[in-house]
């Protein structure tokens, strides 16, 4: 299990389209991978529960991993988002 | 429960029909960030008259009838202290019934004391009634589940299984065949009354759309009109979707029930194997029914075991009776 915190930075937070370029990115892995804000926790493979968590900007998410590849896929996704999803 | 009830969010329940509440600020505006903390009222008659032991100044107050009544005779005596105490003890807010409107001292302490005023055209009895239910529900164990819940043929069905594993798909199936959507993907599931699951979008105003590999986000209520989605339902049953495991044993005969625990209720459940060209919706609706008609006492499985029981026996007693009759001819 890893874990990571990490900041959105972006100023519309993660609408649509950052939220499908995380779903892209999480897909990639065989671990199972969460995301979690307010002691809510969804699946990073699902568009739609990461659209309806409602992430604003200057939002403080925990991204966690459990698998064979947790640590290169929490590591994918921090960098993802500190990149502000190329925007 | 992740945030504290405030009062605003009380204001801004979206509440229909019966569950209305009806309520308006009338002052104190500014303490409208105050939580609620207790799932309960209280009626303040007793501290009015100025009995203040075991005064539960954390519950909301409601003024009745009676209390409104009260506080008109306070008004002709000048005596405000007791009503000064209760807004010096800051309860969450006061409410009062009937649209009765308080006098204008009590709207200064409110704003004094920041302790907001709401008033309610309901009667007592009726807003207790749902503000308590209304209160239950807000203050239920919740959990939010990563699955699609469906209604199928009346009954919720909470579909689990891994990402891509093609519950949504098999959503959209069984809403074509007439049945109904209740949320994709984030489940808000609350525990009422101790053994009652609920189910509902996460976000209402985003309910109702699917995701489906390949096409994308879809609006369901556009598509297929209202009645292929619903907005809140008891969930009654889970499937778990998984991929066919050729290492697995899966249930051939159907007598054993299983249950898993959400929030520690027990609900009956079923593991489902998808590979390609297993039609998932038609066996969810089969499964459904199957669960249906043993809530009805007919259980198919066990009827069928009894039926070969019968069947073995008569068949037994037949070869005994043959035998028998073979060593001692008739005469």
């Amino acid at each position: 299990m890893v874990e990571k915190d990490v900041t959105v930075k972006n100023r519309a937070g993660i609408h649509a389209r950052p939220a499908g370029m995380i779903v892209t990115l999480a897909n990639k892995f065989s671990s199972h991978i969460f995301i979690e804000k307010e002691n809510e926790k969804i699946n990073a493979k699902s568009i739609m529960g990461l659209i309806t968590l409602g992430v604003l900007c200057n939002t403080v998410v925990k991204i966690s991993a459990n698998g064979t590849d947790e640590g290169a896929a929490v590591d994918a996704l921090v960098k993802l988002i500190d990149n502000r999803f190329e925007e | 429960m992740s945030k504290a009830f405030t009062v605003l969010d009380l204001l801004d329940l979206e509440l229909r029909d019966h569950n209305a509440l009806n309520l308006v600020c009338k002052a104190g505006r500014k303490g409208l960030a105050k939580p609620i903390t207790q799932p309960d009222i209280n009626r303040p008659g007793l501290a009015l008259s100025g009995f203040f032991d075991d005064f539960n100044s954390r519950r909301l107050q409601l003024f009745g009838n009676g209390e409104s009544a009260y506080i008109r005779k306070l008004e002709q005596e000048n005596k405000w202290e007791t009503v000064e105490r209760i807004f010096q003890l800051e309860p969450p807010c006061i409410v009062f019934t009937n649209n009765h409107l308080p006098p204008d001292k009590v709207m200064q302490f409110s704003e004094l004391h920041h302790v907001p005023v709401l008033s309610t055209s309901l009667g007592s009895a009726d807003f207790s009634v749902r503000l308590i239910r209304t209160l239950a529900d807000v203050f239920a164990p919740q959990r939010t589940v990563h699955g699609v819940f469906v209604e199928v043929s009346g009954m919720g069905v909470l579909l689990l299984g891994d990402s891509g594993v093609g519950k949504s798909e098999a959503a959209l199936e069984l809403i074509e065949r007439g049945h109904r959507l209740v949320c994709d993907d984030a489940v808000d599931i609350r525990c009422v009354s101790g053994n009652t699951l609920l189910g509902k979008p996460v976000n209402p105003t985003l309910g109702h759309h699917l995701e489906v590999r390949g096409i994308g986000i879809i609006n369901v209520a556009q598509l297929f009109g209202v009645s292929a989605i619903q907005f809140q339902k008891e969930i009654e049953m889970v499937i778990e979707l998984e991929l066919w495991d050729s290492n697995k044993e899966y249930e051939r005969l159907g007598t054993k029930d299983q249950a898993v625990e959400i929030l520690g209720v027990s609900m009956p459940s079923m593991t489902i194997p998808v590979k390609p060209g297993r039609n998932i919706a038609i066996l969810i609706e089969t499964a459904v029914m199957n669960h249906r008609l043993k809530q009805m006492g007919f259980h198919s499985a066990q009827e069928f075991n009894q039926n070969v029981i019968q069947w073995l026996e008569s068949e037994n007693a037949r070869n005994v009776y043959l035998r028998k009759n073979k060593d001692s001819p008739v005469s």
